[in-house]
Formats: C-alpha cells, sequence, structure tokens
C-alpha cells in the first residue's frame, strides 16, 4: 500500500473527520434547519389524539341498529394544573369533592403520570362539556377530548349487537394497536367484527407554551394523521321483526332464530331473557346485576344452548326412512295411545288409527316413528344393529345437527349425536338395539341441539333439501357476500323425498281436523309447520316449533323454543305465527290481534327453575 | 531539579480538561433534573450521592497519580483482566435486571456495573500482550491472541444484553490498525457502513458530502499537503451544505431537474474523471492516486444504489427492522420517539443556548434517560451550538493530545495502553453524541466524563489516570 502518511496521522484524520461530521450535523440542526429551530418558549408539543367514529352497525333494509353520539372524556395534565376551586369543578361535573381529592392523589403517587395527559373523569355529556368548555379558563391543566359513545335507535338485538367497553392490561398484551383508555368491542357482533368497526386513530400535534397553552399546529400539520373512521357493517337481521320477536318473547325463558332459506342469511335471533340496549350503552353500570341474574340474560340461548329437539325431530327420521327405503309416504302404521313391545312404553295422544306418514307429522303420533326408526336401525341390508346406526347417525349430521355450523355468531355450540360408542358405553359392545335407543325416534334421549339447528332443519326443508350457512352479517371486509355463504350444503336424504315431508307439515297447519299447529292458521298464508314437545325432566315439557312460510318459495323459516312452555302449540307456535305474520304481511291480521296480547302478556318466568 | 517541582511534569493539560468535562457534566446533570428546592450539592433522588461520585473519582484519580505504583499495572494486568472477567460472568447469573439488560452487580447500597471496568482491565491486557518483544499483529497466532482478548469481554457484556456497551470494544480495532494491521479492508468496511446509514438516516446529500469530504482529506493528506486538505475539505463541505438552500429558491426550484447529491455527483465525477484521464496520458505510474480516485467513484455509486438495495433488494421485515433501528420509521413509543425528542431539544437550543436551567425539553421529561445517555440533548439546548462546540473541542483535544503522548512515548506498553484510552473514548463519545442528533441508531451508552452514572464515571477516570501515571513516569524517569 503506497500510503505515505503515518498511520497515526490517519488516526488523527480520522477522529478529526468524525468530529467534522458531528459539526456538520450539529451545525444543520441547531442553525441551518428550520424544523428543530423552534422559539425557546414553544418548543413542546402536544400529541392531541382524535379518536375515530366507529363503524355503525345497520340492519338488512338499512336501519341503524347501532350509531354513535358524542361524548367527552375530561383530562387533565397534572404538573400544569394551578389552584382551582374544587367546589366548581365539583358542581360542574357533578361530582364528590373526594373524587377530585383521590384523583390527585393517585396522580401524586405515580410519578410518570405528572407530565402527561392523564384521564379526570370518563364520557360526559356534551352539557356538561358545554359548561366546562365556558369555565375552562379557571381550570388549568384540565382538558376535553372529544370521542364517540354508542347509541341505539331501537331497542332490538341486546344480545347479537354486543357490548363496548374500555380495554384491559389482558387484552392489551394480547391485541396491538390499542392504547389504555380505548374502546373495543367485548360480545356479540362487537367483538365478532371489531376489526372493522374500530376505524384507526390520529393524532394532532400542536406546539404549546410554557403555560400549556396551545399555540398552533406543529409544522402546519404535516405530521398529523387523520382519524379514518371504522366501516359499516351491515347485518341480516330485520331490526323490526328482531324488535317484534323480542317483544312477544318479554317474560320467557327461550330463543327465536328466524331464516331466510334461499340466502342462509338470519331474519331475528331472539334469546330471552336477553340484555336491553339501554344496559348495552351503559354496561359497566349494569354487568353486575347483568351477570348475577339467575336468568342469565348475557347467555345467547340461540347458539349456546342445546336440548333435545322434541317431535320436531321425526322430520328427520321421517326423512331418512324414505331415503333408505322402508318407508313410503303411504305406508300405515296403527297407533293406540302409543307404541308398547315388552316392558317399553312410549306413549302418544289419541288420534285416528291407522295413518300414513302426511298424517303421522300432521297429526305427530309418536308410534309411527317408533316404527319407523326401528325399520331403520333393524335394516337387513345392514350387518348389525351398530352399522344401521352409523348409518343413520351420518344422516343426521348431514342435517348439521351435532357439528358447529360455521356461523359468524361467536360461541357458537356443536350440540350432540350420539355415537356408537355412547351406547357401547352405556349397554355393552352389541347388547343394544332398536329398542333400546327408542326414544330417539322422537327426538329425545341422548340428542342435544340448539335452536339454530331448528331452524336450520326447517330452512333445509323449506329449501327442499339443502341449507347455506346460517350467518348474520351480510358482506365480508371485501364488501361482498362471503364465498362461504353461497355453497348449497345437500343433506344425505335425496331432494325428491322432500315435498312429502313438506305435505305432512302443510297438513299440521292446514290438514283439518287433528292437525297439531291448526289454532296458527294464518289467514292467506300458506304455512308448513310441525309442533314439538321436548320433555324435561327438571319440569314442566319445552314448547318447540318449527315452521316456514310460504310454502313454496318460502321467505322465512322460523324456530322457536320456548322452555318449559309444555305444548309446542301452546306457546311456540303462536310465537313463531305471529312472527310470520309479521314478517310476510307487516301487521296482525284482526283475529288473530287476541293471541298476540295473551302472548305478549303472558309471563312464564315462575315456571323455570333456576340454579343459582 | 531545584526550584521546579516533580508535579509540573504530569500532563496539567490533560488533567484540567477531564476536571472541565467532570464539572461541566455536573452542571448539566443538576439541570436536567433540578427542582424548586434543590441545589447543586443537595440534588433531588435519585441523584443526591452525584457530588459523591465527584469526590470519588477525583479521589481515585489523585490515588492513581501520587501513590499507586505504575509498574502493577502491566505485572498484574492479566490478574485484573481475568478478575473482572468472572465478575461479568457472574453477574450474568446474579445481576440485577434493570430495563431488561443484566449488568449491574448490588452490594448492599452501591450498584456497580462491571462492563463499564472491563474496558480498563482490556486495555491493560492488550497492552501487556501487544507490546511483547516480537509481537506482530500480521501474524495469525497473534492477531487471533488479540482478537481473543478482546472477544472475550464483548461475549460476556453480550451474554448480559448490553449490546450497546459490547460494540464499543470494536474500537480497539482502530488500535490494530495502528499496530499494523491492513488499513483498506477496515476503511472500506466502515465507509460501506457509514453511507449505508449516512443515506438511510440523513440523506443522499450528507453522505455524499461526508464521502467527499474523506476523500479530499485522504488525498491531500497523502501527498503530505494537510494544511492545505483540512481548508479545502472545510470550505468545500460548507460551501455545498447550502446548495440544498440554493436550489430550493424560487427562481431555481422550477428549473433545476437535479436533485443536491446529484449535482454534487455529477461535478466531483467529472473531476475525478479527468484526473484519472491526466494520470494516464501523462503515463504517470501513480498506483495510489488511481486507487483512490477509482474507490472514490465506487463510492459514489454505491451512495446512489443505497435506496435501491434498500427498497428493492431487501424484504420487507428486513427493511422495516433497520428503519426502525436507524429510528427512521415513525414509532412513537419506540426509538423514533426518542431520537426525535432528542433532536428537537438539541435543535431548540440555536446557536447560543436557552441558557444555563432554562432547558424544558430536558427537565420536562420529554427526552428520554435525559441524565445519562441522552445527557448532550441539555447541553445542545441550554447551551447552544457554542457550548456544543466547546464540548467536542474539548473532547477533541483530549483525544489529540492522548495519541500524541502515547506516539511520543518510548515505553510500547504506554503506547499501546494510550491508543486504547484513545479508542474507548473515540467511540464512546462519537456514538453518544451521534446517536443523540440522529446519525446513529440509538445505542445506550454514556458519554465519558459528562453521563450520570457512578460506575462509567470511576472507570472513565481510572482509564484515564492510569495514562496519565505511565506517561508521567516516562518523563519522570528521563530527567532522572
Amino acid at each position: 500500500m503506497a500510503l505515505f502518511v503515518s498511520k497515526k496521522n490517519i488516526l488523527l484524520i480520522s477522529v478529526t473527520i468524525a468530529f467534522l461530521t458531528i459539526m456538520v450535523r450539529l451545525f444543520n440542526v441547531q442553525i441551518i434547519e428550520d424544523k428543530y429551530r423552534i422559539n425557546a418558549e414553544n418548543n413542546a408539543l402536544k400529541y392531541k389524539i382524535n379518536y375515530p367514529a366507529r363503524g355503525r352497525i345497520l340492519d338488512r333494509n338499512g336501519g341503524i341498529l347501532v350509531d354513535n353520539k358524542l361524548i367527552y372524556d375530561i383530562e387533565v395534565v397534572p404538573v400544569d394544573v394551578k389552584p382551582f376551586d374544587t367546589l366548581a369543578l365539583c358542581k360542574l361535573f357533578q361530582i364528590d369533592e373526594s373524587f377530585v381529592k383521590e384523583r390527585f392523589e393517585q396522580y401524586s403517587r405515580n410519578r410518570s403520570l405528572r407530565y402527561n395527559s392523564v384521564s379526570f373523569l370518563k364520557q360526559v355529556s356534551s352539557e356538561m362539556y358545554n359548561n366546562f368548555a365556558e369555565k375552562s379558563y379557571l381550570f388549568h391543566g384540565f382538558d376535553a377530548v372529544v370521542r364517540t359513545a354508542r347509541s341505539y335507535p331501537i331497542n332490538s338485538g341486546g344480545n347479537l349487537l354486543g357490548y363496548i367497553s374500555e380495554v384491559d392490561q389482558d387484552f392489551l398484551d394480547n391485541n396491538e394497536g390499542y392504547s389504555m383508555g380505548d374502546f373495543a368491542g367485548k360480545t356479540g357482533m362487537e367483538m365478532a367484527f371489531e376489526d372493522r368497526l374500530k376505524g384507526e386513530k390520529g393524532y394532532d400535534i400542536y406546539l404549546r407554551d410554557v403555560n400549556n397553552r396551545i399555540l398552533e399546529p406543529y409544522e402546519d400539520g404535516m405530521y398529523d394523521k387523520e382519524a379514518v373512521e371504522g366501516i359499516d357493517v351491515v347485518s341480516t337481521i330485520d331490526m323490526n321483526l328482531q324488535a317484534y320477536g323480542q317483544h312477544l318473547m318479554e317474560n320467557k325463558v327461550g330463543s327465536v332464530v328466524a331464516i331466510e332459506p334461499a340466502t342462509g342469511e338470519i331474519l331475528a335471533m331472539v334469546s330471552s331473557p336477553g340484555i336491553d340496549v339501554s344496559q348495552l350503552a351503559e354496561i359497566n353500570k349494569y354487568y353486575s346485576t347483568l351477570i348475577t341474574d339467575p336468568y342469565k340474560p348475557m347467555f345467547n340461548r340461540a347458539v349456546q344452548s342445546a336440548q333435545p329437539p322434541g317431535s320436531v325431530f321425526k322430520i328427520v327420521n321421517g326423512l331418512i326412512g324414505l331415503q333408505e327405503g322402508v318407508l313410503t309416504p303411504e305406508t300405515k302404521y296403527p297407533c293406540h295411545s302409543g307404541y308398547s313391545v315388552g316392558k317399553i312404553k312410549v306413549g302418544c295422544h289419541s288420534h285416528t288409527s291407522p295413518i300414513d306418514m302426511y298424517q303421522s307429522l300432521m297429526m305427530s303420533c309418536n308410534a309411527y316413528y317408533c316404527y319407523v326408526f326401528r325399520d331403520i336401525i333393524d335394516n337387513p341390508k345392514y350387518e348389525s344393529v351398530s352399522d344401521a346406526f352409523d348409518a343413520w347417525r351420518e344422516y343426521v349430521m348431514s342435517f348439521g345437527f351435532g357439528t358447529k355450523l360455521g356461523t359468524d355468531i361467536p360461541y357458537e355450540l356443536a350440540g350432540n349425536v350420539p355415537s356408537r360408542a355412547t351406547y357401547d358405553k352405556l349397554h355393552g359392545e352389541n347388547r343394544w338395539k332398536s329398542l333400546s335407543i327408542i326414544s330417539l325416534a322422537i327426538g329425545q334421549g341422548e340428542l342435544g341441539c340448539t335452536p339454530l339447528h331448528l331452524a336450520n332443519l326447517c330452512a333445509t326443508v323449506a329449501n327442499r333439501g339443502y341449507y347455506i350457512t346460517p350467518h348474520y352479517v351480510k358482506y365480508n371486509a371485501d364488501g361482498v357476500v362471503d364465498s362461504a355463504y353461497t355453497i348449497k350444503h345437500y343433506t344425505k336424504v335425496d331432494p325428491k323425498y322432500f315435498p312429502d315431508v313438506v305435505e305432512g307439515m302443510r297438513r299440521a297447519v292446514h290438514g283439518g281436523p287433528g292437525g297439531t299447529a291448526r289454532s296458527v292458521e294464518i289467514p292467506g298464508i300458506e304455512m308448513c309447520a310441525k309442533t314439538g314437545t321436548a320433555q324435561n325432566p327438571h319440569g314442566d315439557d319445552h314448547s318447540v316449533f318449527i315452521c316456514f312460510a310460504p310454502k313454496d318459495n318460502p321467505k322465512i323459516a322460523i324456530a322457536a323454543y320456548v322452555e318449559n312452555g309444555g305444548f309446542g302449540a301452546t306457546w311456540a307456535a303462536p310465537i313463531a305465527s305471529l312472527m310470520v305474520e309479521k314478517y310476510l304481511k307487516g301487521e296482525i291480521s284482526p283475529d288473530r290481534q287476541y293471541m298476540e296480547q295473551n302472548m305478549i302478556e303472558s309471563n312464564l318466568l315462575n315456571k323455570v327453575r333456576v340454579s343459582r | 531539579m531545584a526550584g521546579k517541582s516533580i508535579y509540573r511534569k504530569y500532563d496539567w493539560p490533560l488533567i484540567l480538561s477531564y476536571v472541565a468535562l467532570l464539572v461541566f457534566g455536573w452542571l448539566n446533570v443538576y439541570s436536567s433534573i433540578h427542582t424548586d428546592t434543590s441545589s447543586l450539592l443537595n440534588m433531588p433522588e435519585p441523584y443526591n450521592n452525584h457530588p459523591i461520585w465527584i469526590c470519588t473519582a477525583l479521589f481515585v484519580a489523585s490515588l492513581i497519580l501520587f501513590i499507586i505504583p505504575s509498574r502493577i499495572y502491566e505485572g498484574f494486568s492479566w490478574l485484573f483482566y481475568v478478575g473482572i472477567a468472572g465478575l461479568l460472568l457472574v453477574t450474568t447469573f446474579i445481576g440485577t435486571d434493570i430495563n431488561g439488560s443484566k449488568s449491574w452487580l448490588t452490594f448492599g447500597g452501591f450498584a456497580i456495573q462491571p462492563a463499564e471496568f472491563s474496558k480498563i482491565t482490556t486495555s491493560l491486557a492488550l497492552a501487556t500482550l501487544m507490546s511483547k518483544y516480537g509481537f506482530n499483529i500480521k501474524y495469525p497466532r497473534n492477531w487471533i491472541r488479540a482478537f481473543a482478548t478482546i472477544g472475550l469481554p464483548m461475549l460476556l457484556i453480550l451474554l448480559e444484553k448490553e449490546t450497546g456497551s459490547m460494540l464499543v470494544y470494536l474500537g480497539f480495532l482502530l488500535l490494530f490498525y495502528r499496530e499494523g494491521m491492513s488499513g483498506w479492508l477496515l476503511l472500506a468496511g466502515l465507509f460501506s457502513i457509514l453511507t449505508f446509514i449516512l443515506c438511510l438516516v440523513a440523506s443522499p446529500f450528507v453522505a455524499m458530502l461526508v464521502l467527499l469530504g474523506c476523500f479530499i482529506l485522504i488525498y491531500f493528506f497523502h501527498y503530505k499537503m494537510e494544511m492545505k486538505g483540512i481548508i479545502i475539505t472545510i470550505i468545500t463541505i460548507f460551501a455545498l451544505s447550502f446548495l440544498p438552500k440554493i436550489l430550493l429558491m424560487d427562481f431555481i426550484v422550477t428549473i433545476n431537474p437535479f436533485k443536491p447529491e446529484v449535482w454534487v455527483a455529477l461535478i466531483t465525477v467529472a473531476i475525478v474523471l479527468f484526473l484519472l484521464f491526466r494520470n494516464y496520458i501523462q503515463k504517470k505510474r501513480d498506483a495510489f492516486a488511481r486507487n483512490i480516485l477509482v474507490m472514490y467513484l465506487a463510492f459514489t455509486s454505491f451512495i446512489f444504489s443505497v435506496e435501491f438495495i434498500f427498497h428493492n433488494v431487501l424484504q420487507d421485515h428486513q427493511r422495516s427492522r433497520i428503519e426502525v433501528v436507524l429510528g427512521i420509521k415513525d414509532d412513537p413509543k419506540g426509538i423514533g420517539y426518542n431520537v426525535h425528542q432528542s433532536l428537537i431539544a438539541i435543535g431548540s437550543g440555536g446557536f447560543s443556548g436557552k441558557g444555563y436551567l432554562q432547558g424544558t425539553q430536558t427537565r420536562l421529561n420529554f427526552v428520554p434517560e435525559q441524565t445519562t445517555d441522552f445527557i448532550f440533548c441539555t447541553v445542545g439546548e441550554e447551551w447552544g451550538f457554542l457550548g456544543a462546540l466547546a464540548i467536542l473541542g474539548i473532547y477533541f483535544f483530549m483525544l489529540c493530545r492522548i495519541i500524541n503522548r502515547a506516539e511520543k512515548n518510548s515505553d510500547n506498553f504506554t503506547r499501546i495502553y494510550g491508543y486504547c484510552v484513545a479508542c474507548c473514548l473515540l467511540t464512546h463519545i462519537v456514538i453518544n453524541i451521534s446517536m443523540t442528533i440522529g446519525m446513529m441508531p440509538v445505542i445506550g451508552i454514556p458519554l465519558p466524563f459528562i453521563s450520570y452514572g457512578g460506575s462509567s464515571l470511576i472507570a472513565f477516570t481510572i482509564l484515564l489516570f492510569i495514562f496519565i501515571r505511565l506517561d508521567f513516569d516516562q518523563w519522570k524517569y528521563l530527567k532522572q
């Protein structure tokens, strides 16, 4: 290397270069650059956070289920506070003196809080804010931040909508982009669609002088960030139908699910008792009451309570019988107040005998389905009872029973369809036969399904053989219907057998004497229905009802489940039929208004045994 | 010797610079935390022991100067080295966890950072190793030993997760260079890192200026025209720093097709090509001139490709990591915030500063770590450009003084140790100040003699005063 400068001098040069570089940069930062050359007094920056408006939640017709209203948070920079009239402040915000004292003790304990803007009082109404704004010059260091809070124009869908609340430490640890004092959805749609609804926070940077007076935007707002509003979520709920359903279900325990069969869109999902929207708005105030309420209003029964389906399950067994060839619509069986073999007896109410399949559905005959079920399970086509049972189970599960349907509703339950293993364990391997499990014939026994499963069954029959996964939000984040909600899920039963079942269900309403749902016939609407009465070891039977209407091109399929309501025809059927009528006609015909009145006024709460 | 005390042989200018920095540091630490009721001697918690630390430092300095025999440093250097290494190892296990790094050892009420003291022992060990007769760093056996000597403490400090302190040891590479290691490699590596970072953190224009300055200096120094080189460099750089402003003027901005760095590149590359061509025509066999000119072309093209490499070659996550480390990405809670606030503090100082105790940025807690790693903010804010220059001047004087005295010393041990001291100080000063003015990623190391903190203050004092003592011994013996 032909370098003649001594290494010592090279090192000295390096030092010189390093120091010169620093000097040039310092010269730049301190003298040339305007950006940092701020007057000695006004150089402190204040970040003012702009909270975005949360997305609204709309109903299927564009009606507003959840809206925003302006609300104010009062913040304070403790180190800037000068002695002030505590009493005047208390009067302004209607708070106690002790509250103010406590707050300031808290600030003085935590040194790091002193120089920052910290929360003093949350969610102050605009009225209070206006009073404060007039007198803010008296309260040095206090400031107000605009936020939006939720408002609910109609009392519709409390449980479905869910609530938002202030994030806690645990939430902050697991979610990015939030900071203390932010709100996030905790249940229902607010939680499930948090990403879309929340929007993006922004901030304005201001210069402030030593007295904390805001002077001007820093760098003309070049570094400000605009808040991005949340995206509206369009639900499939019909808010009027939802509100009406809630009204009908008042003072009853149970749920109603209504689906538009062709699209799988949930029109209404009532869980009663539920949360009132006025409680949602001030969830902190009501939380402890709600959580200790013995009727569990926070619990979404429509997807979280799995119960035996009762007689409505006969539809499924009938369809399987037809598919398996052990039954034709004309097959007749006798019934003399029940079905008995040896010690085993399944009771039935009195009706004509013998009857065919249409009549069996119309009159809901237990004996008929005992025959059908035994024929399915004892079918010689299968090597053993267990194999036949496996085949039956596969049919049942193809209707969506025993699985999560894959909806967008949080905390959906799968329910239960017993398996061969269940009975092997109960009775011993190969030691059980069709008679041992005969209660499955009429939807009792080890079956567990949610009201959503029943509504889905009803929609499947209405569609004559397929269902679309039920969902309660119309579009995905891209603003189109999710591809998952366009797939037709066909059951393992050939669609050609469905019209016979539909006919049986039609006769239950319109078939004349003996029809179990005759009493809820709606003038001018051809409806198909099936009643159910789910036996309940803990008290009165549960009242179950599914129906869809009109018979051709059905627009609505409903399942209603009224706990401890007795016969399906007594409570579930009127409620479901009223909702059908309301949805299809917009009003209740005069000769059915007594029924509506009766439903609204009845109180079944005392029948429900609550566990504490 | 009558009438003239032997004490005159101590390097008083160096000692006075040290005291000046110490006092200045004290004033600034106080300024960044003072309250209505405090005074210089009665500082608020937890800084109330700062005056004690300063007295301790002065006491330790006098012990080294007047009492402790200097022979022990060479004799026991390996013992010290192994002792501190052991302490570092222990610290990784039982150290107190502060801000995610386990680098503090607590005894009773005291906490010390062994990593700070390890610089002294490593310097002593290196000096012992490299001053041995027959040591030549060009032989693999020897350079492996030298690198191992700095490698061990680096590894141990890395285990404590004190990455910043570890990087300081890279400064010893300058010593290795002085003691015979080839320079081109070091230079090329250093330059590519420097230009890369400068391009991203500052701008391609700044990188262009720095590069130009360096090459002019090297060019002129090579031809023994040092004064001319320095003057030309300063004039060129200062003239060019106004270029962006000029290009932004109303009547130019409309017709100017290029960015400022392109203008600089166009002009200089033209000159360089001319020089190369002249060399070729005149058939001069000047390999150095050719090398340096070609290297300049290479680095110029490197500057212009940084943007491309950064945006097209690197992957997203790699890019964002570099951006966060360099403090480019807007990261209001992280590193970007610190640098932003630090720059505002220093920038708001202007030419002559806001005046002592008048700073608002540092005192109002806007600047993090304002007493330790970011103490330079207080200097810049309250004392302005002048104060910052003064500090830089004192540091520059100290470094030159140490290097010169070391070079003049006939004892190899003292010379090498002197270079070690200079390297340690240089890396700390450059990294720390560059970090506060946004030229380097935030690396948490203190500013020597100024930052608050007992361990670093005492350690730097010992480091410096051992050299002053060794240096003094030499002259003492010469006269006797």
